[in-house]
Order: C-alpha cells, then sequence, then structure tokens
C-alpha cells in the first residue's frame, strides 16, 4: 500500500478494470464443490478465487488441546504457490498467519462453538488465484462452506474491501488497486444482526472519509449477503 | 478466574480494580535511548507492563519494487520471561499479529522518510529492523509495543557508513559514530479500546483482557486522521460502537502524543 508510482487507476472517471467507483466485480458463488468435507464453497470477485472447505464438528486431536467447555474453531488461509505474479513459497508465513487469526475472529462469533464441547470444526481456505481482497473472498466462501457443513449459525458472514485510490472511496479492490492505492480496508460482518465482526485497515484517511468508506462497505456487505443466500438456495434446489 | 470475575463484576458497576476512570491510562513511563547498543531505542511501561523496543540500521538491498526507499521491518517478541502463557521457539499469530499491526501504523503514517534512506539508488538502502521485545504482560500489549516502537523510531540515529570499495566485500557501518538524525516526520498514536457489556474502556490490564468481548485498535496521527485500525477479541462489535471508539482514541492519542513529544525532547 501506498507507494507513490505513476500507475494511474483511475482513468476518464472510471476504474482500470471499467468499473464505477462503487461497483463490485462479478461475483460467482457456488457451494458444495469439495464433495469429500462436510461443506464448501467457492467464492470469485474477478480475478480474484478462493476455495474454502469445512470439516466437523469433529473430535480435536491430540486430546490435550480439547477443551470441556465448548468447541473450537481452527481456521486456515492459505495462498497457492501460482495464485500470484511471483511465486509465492509454499506454507505459511507471517501474513497468512494473520489473516488466518482475523479470518477466525471473523466467523468465530457466529457459530455456536459452545454446543460441541470437545470438539473442532476447522475450515480451510484456499486462494487458487489472487487478484486483490483475498482475504474477504476467502470469508465469504469459508461462512458458505460452514453453513453448508450444516453447522448451526446465528447469521453468515458477509465480508468486503474498500478503499482509497487516488482521493476516490472505492469497493472491491482489484490487485492493482489494493498494491497502488492509498488505503485499504476489509470487512466482515453480520448483515443481519447488523454486527460487526472484522474490520481491518491500513492507509490514512480522515473520520470523514471513514465513515463514508464504512457506509460504502456494509451496503456492499448487504449485497454479497443476499448474494450468499441466494448461491446457499440454490444449491440445496438441485438436490 | 477469580480476578477475572471480580474484573468483570467491577467493570459492570463502572469501576476498575485499580481504581481508574475509564478513559484513563496506568502511570505511563516512557524511557528513551535505554540500549546503547542500538541506533535507537525506547523502554515503555503501562503499569506492571513493560516492553523494549530498539532500532538497528544495517546496509540492505532495496526491495525490486522500492528501488530508492529505505526498508523497514518490524518484529515481535513474547519471550517467554514475560508471561507463563509464552513459550519458546517462533512468534504466534498473536505476536506475529502484533508485529504486523504495528508495522502498518509505522508505515501508513508515512513517520520515516524513507526516501532519504538511500545509500546508492537502486543498490543500497537502509534497512531499519524495529525489534520489539516483552519483557513483562500485564494487558494492553499492542499500545505499549507500538510506543515503544515509536519513540524507539524518534531517538533513532543514522550511522556513517564506509562503502566496501572495488573488488572489496562488505560495506563497513561505524556504530556509534553517526550521520544524521533518522528523518522522521509524524508520530502516528495506537490506542486500543476494549469492550465489555457497553463498557467501554482504554488500557485494560491482563485482567480485563480476559473479559473483554472485543477490541478496536486505532492509529491515529497528529491531525487526527486514521491510518491503521485492527478489530480484535472473540465477539462482535456493534455498529455504532465504531464512532465512540474513534472518538475516545482520538482524545487519548493526543494525550499519549504529550508525553511521546516530552520523552524525545529530552533526548535532544
Amino acid at each position: 500500500m501506498g507507494h507513490k508510482s505513476d500507475v494511474k487507476l483511475i482513468v476518464d472517471g472510471k476504474r482500470t478494470d471499467g468499473r464505477e467507483f462503487d461497483q463490485l466485480r462479478e461475483v460467482e458463488m457456488k457451494v458444495d464443490v469439495v464433495n469429500r468435507a462436510n461443506g464448501s464453497a467457492m467464492v470469485r470477485f474477478g480475478n480474484t478465487v478462493a476455495v474454502a472447505a469445512a470439516y466437523g464438528p469433529r473430535e480435536l486431536f491430540p486430546k490435550f488441546m480439547q477443551e470441556p467447555q465448548t468447541g473450537i474453531l481452527r481456521v486456515r488461509y492459505n495462498m497457492a504457490p501460482f495464485s500470484v505474479d511471483d511465486r509465492k513459497a509454499p506454507g505459511h508465513d507471517r501474513r497468512s498467519t494473520e489473516i488466518s487469526k482475523v479470518a477466525r475472529l471473523a466467523l468465530e462469533p457466529g457459530l455456536f462453538l459452545e454446543d460441541f464441547p470437545k470438539a473442532t470444526i476447522d475450515v480451510f481456505i484456499e486462494v487458487i488465484q489472487a487478484d486483490g481482497s483475498t482475504r474477504v473472498t476467502g470469508i465469504n466462501a469459508a461462512s458458505l462452506a460452514l453453513a453448508d457443513a450444516g453447522v448451526p449459525m446465528r447469521d453468515l458472514v458477509a465480508a468486503c474491501s474498500v478503499g482509497k485510490i487516488e482521493g476516490k472511496l472505492v469497493a472491491d479492490l482489484n490487485g492493482l488497486e489494493d498494491n497502488f492505492g492509498e488505503t485499504d480496508m476489509a470487512i466482515a460482518m453480520q448483515p443481519g444482526k447488523k454486527k460487526l465482526t472484522l474490520m481491518q485497515m491500513d492507509g490514512i484517511v480522515t473520520k470523514q472519509e471513514f465513515d463514508d468508506l464504512f457506509k460504502l462497505a456494509t451496503e456492499n456487505c448487504s449485497k454479497i449477503y443476499e448474494m450468499q443466500k441466494k448461491a446457499l438456495k440454490e444449491t440445496y434446489r438441485r438436490v | 478466574m477469580m480476578e477475572e470475575k471480580y474484573a468483570l463484576e467491577l467493570i459492570m458497576k463502572g469501576m476498575r480494580a485499580d481504581g481508574r476512570k475509564f478513559d484513563e491510562f496506568r502511570p505511563i513511563e516512557i524511557i528513551p535511548n535505554i540500549i546503547k547498543k542500538a541506533e535507537g531505542s525506547a523502554q515503555v511501561r503501562f503499569g506492571d507492563t513493560e516492553i523494549i523496543a530498539g532500532v538497528k540500521l544495517n546496509v540492505g538491498t532495496p526491495f525490486a519494487d522500492t528501488p530508492n526507499e529505505g526498508i523497514l521491518i518490524v518484529n515481535a517478541e513474547f519471550t517467554p520471561l514475560a508471561s507463563p502463557d509464552f513459550e519458546s521457539g517462533p512468534p504466534g499469530e498473536d505476536a506475529i499479529e502484533l508485529a504486523r499491526v504495528t508495522d502498518r501504523g509505522i508505515r501508513e503514517s508515512h513517520m520515516v522518510e524513507v526516501e532519504k534512506l538511500v545509500i546508492k539508488p537502486a543498490e543500497k538502502v537502509w534497512a531499519m529492523f524495529v525489534d520489539i521485545h516483552m519483557i513483562n504482560h500485564q494487558g494492553n500489549l499492542l499500545d505499549a509495543a507500538s510506543l515503544a516502537a515509536v519513540t524507539a523510531l524518534h531517538t533513532t540515529k543514522v550511522p556513517k557508513v564506509e562503502l566496501a570499495k572495488e573488488g572489496e566485500k562488505g560495506d563497513k557501518v561505524l556504530r556509534g559514530d553517526f550521520e544524521k538524525d533518522l528523518p522522521v516526520v509524524h508520530m502516528p498514536i495506537n490506542i486500543t479500546i476494549g469492550k465489555v457489556g457497553d463498557k467501554l474502556l482504554v488500557d485494560p490490564d491482563l485482567e480485563e483482557e480476559m473479559v473483554l468481548d472485543a477490541k478496536l485498535s486505532i492509529a491515529v496521527l497528529e491531525d487526527n486522521t486514521i491510518c491503521a485500525l485492527q478489530k480484535e477479541g472473540r465477539k462482535e462489535l456493534e455498529l455504532d460502537d465504531i464512532d465512540k471508539m474513534i472518538e475516545l482514541a482520538m482524545r487519548k492519542a493526543a494525550e499519549m502524543r504529550e508525553l511521546v513529544k516530552k520523552a524525545v525532547a529530552s533526548t535532544k
């Protein structure tokens, strides 16, 4: 973020991919894409694609990690080596460690973990193609995977990114905007409950800009929430 | 367990175990230049919480996408001496999160003029390593760590360097012989607001942290712009909480910035 550069992000009042400022990229959501998992989903925002699978509730091993009073949620966010321009070394790095944590915290409040003592619910998020906003795409897929697994939930979690590029406030940053924009913010919420479960921002904004960004983010989360519900309904209509 | 229950009951009654108000810090102590071997350093205490941050400068190769900027790397160690909950070994997710949030506050504020840290364009730049060591964990590590890092950077000096001649290997950094102050122009202050029930509080101590529903960390600049945010904790925030938390953070950041300025001025 925030590198001074000559990269133009807005041309003739439009973004580099032709979008309006508040417009999401083309969104695709598919539920039940990994048949060995208890639940799974694929979510695509433009060229960003994430697949998530949920396993459990299942008994947690090793046993000493079990919590007698409650189940636990484990989330692993991972990027495939071929998902980015320069090959990413496989495995966990500092970025994926942090994102795995915040993704877990984004999903956890929606679950009734206390109903599953000693158990774990495992969610694996694989980013197979990355073009900005990968964490929110992954969280959207993860929430669908949990719902598909039949894990009881208070609400779905919908997530989206917003940011500031060349002084304009925009929704759903692509990779270029993510790299060369001034500010990016990711939020995740339970739109039905009007509760916020993830918020991360970096880059300078005034309070007014923050308020506008926050509004843009919540509006788009509501749109994404409707798409998630539709994707789930379509899956089960098929059955 | 008892302490946590007590902390929770007190907060619900509008009180805190150490008698503070909800918007009151613990006694804050900032000691700059505590490590003579480092190019910049600071020790910070929030009550019993104690953290040391040190800045070391090495000659490095710039990143390909920023050939004319110095490098900033923030690392945090939850040393096992600081708490029975910390273990030896590679940094866990909490240490990594703390380092990355601190890093973003520093990086995104553009407090260090990295373009002035070029030794030889596209070839050699200064690499700043900010290492944050937890000495005693009594809560609110993030705010203390970020304060220590920012203070340390404000007291950092750039050493003189003898570049390797043709055919020679290795550049020689003349430790302890300084060329100039690190070009630092801003002072981001990170304030974490804790939420429990409908109560918001600043600088939660360890027992309070155990009972918090959620936290929001807000990095604020001199002009009350925001340069980094991170929501933490296991429960949700209400949408209405955000405004109140930011407002409180801005007020407290201004207060804390005065303490840092005083501490930094004492070294000049």
